[in-house]
């Protein structure tokens, strides 16, 4: 794969409704904030998916490492007392 | 002319200078610089198809003959076409399209903010819907210009060079003849040479931002608006009409 030579990689995130959370949809490429947001508007948003957007300049998202998902989520595979579920509702108790 | 007639080639006029940019902007279609920018001018050549099929349906209506925003754009000929002179230029280069764009979007930004306000209830809604597009439009051409004019020794001599040969096109934006003078009275429709010392301070203004020398030349080319045209519509037309000339009752 040849290097990426477009510009700055930014991923965009667009809320679909007010008060909905944004969800990520992709990424494109911007020399600045405003165009980052133009861009975004052009590829992700031209069939009214969106009524916001966020765009978020990739070297600002800290990512972990797949190559450390043992360490980072196994943990919590084997230990059913972590849910709820696995406690019996105390009587008389309408929700936790 | 009478007032039908004369109604009828001003809403071709404002059609005409939609559906031609809209033929240059698609020409972009898989040549832009990157594929962000390639769905940026193919969806404002879409946003100028919709203006198209709305001032050409309504172009067709007022006519009377029955004929539709179809007809109208693929069974005319190029003497009847009636943008202006600035829509129909080739591409040539990136610089070219966004000295083109911006140009043409700050005219429409003062045009159709006027337009807003006519008599006539269909211009008037029609005008109302495209300013919206055309506000992004000039935001968009402006922050190019501002970029190349701004940029690389390279991009800042391509952009000038695209700001100085358009700018004797501009002129045409401006002309105010007997068609303008009979709809200014009739619906309130804006009065083109009224704006053109707003378009002038506005457009000089992000050149000097941009760092390029604001043109000073007074030649001005023209035709367009009466149907006289540079070589280049004969070519547009020759490949946007081929399909209905061959297959006349083709449907898609």
């Amino acid at each position: 794969m040849s290097a990426d030579t477009q510009l700055e990689k930014w991923e965009v995130f667009i809320q679909s409704k007010p008060g909905a959370n944004f969800v990520h949809a992709g990424c494109v490429h911007a020399s600045d904030k405003k165009m980052a947001l133009q861009n975004a508007r052009d590829t992700y948003t031209r069939r009214g998916e969106g009524t916001s957007i966020w765009a978020v300049p990739c070297d600002a998202i800290v990512a972990s490492n797949p190559d450390e998902n043992d360490m980072f989520f196994d943990p919590a595979n084997d230990k059913t007392y972590r849910m709820p579920t696995f406690y019996v509702m105390p009587e008389g108790a309408k929700a936790i | 002319m009478n007032q039908q007639e004369v109604m009828f080639k001003y809403c071709l006029r404002l059609g005409d200078n939609a559906l031609i940019r809209s033929y240059r902007l698609s020409e972009w279609c898989s040549n832009a610089p990157i594929l962000e920018e390639d769905l940026a001018l193919t969806n404002f050549a879409l946003d100028m198809i919709g203006r198209a099929q709305a001032l050409l349906g309504y172009a067709g209506q007022i006519e009377g003959k029955g004929r539709t925003d179809d007809d109208l754009a693929y069974r005319r000929g190029e003497r009847s076409f009636y943008n202006v002179l600035l829509t129909e230029l080739p591409n040539q280069d990136f610089a070219y399209t966004m000295a083109r764009e911006l140009y043409m979007s700050a005219f429409e930004y003062f045009y159709y903010s006027g337009l807003v306000a006519s008599k006539d209830a269909t211009l008037a809604a029609i005008a109302a819907k495209t300013l919206k597009e055309i506000k992004y439009h000039l935001s968009h051409a402006t922050d190019w210009v501002l970029r190349l004019g701004d940029g690389t020794a390279e991009s800042h001599a391509k952009m000038q060079a695209a700001v100085d040969d358009l700018w004797p096109y501009a002129s045409e934006l401006f002309e105010s003849d007997t068609t303008d003078a009979a709809m200014i009275s009739a619906i309130s429709a804006p009065d083109p040479a009224a704006l053109k010392d707003s378009w002038v301070k506005h457009v000089s203004a992000i050149l000097k931002e941009a760092t390029l020398d604001v043109p000073t030349t007074m030649y001005t080319h023209t035709g367009g608006r009466n149907g006289i045209h540079s070589e280049n519509l004969g070519h547009i037309l020759a490949e946007m009409q081929f399909l209905p000339h061959a297959y006349p009752d083709a449907k898609w």
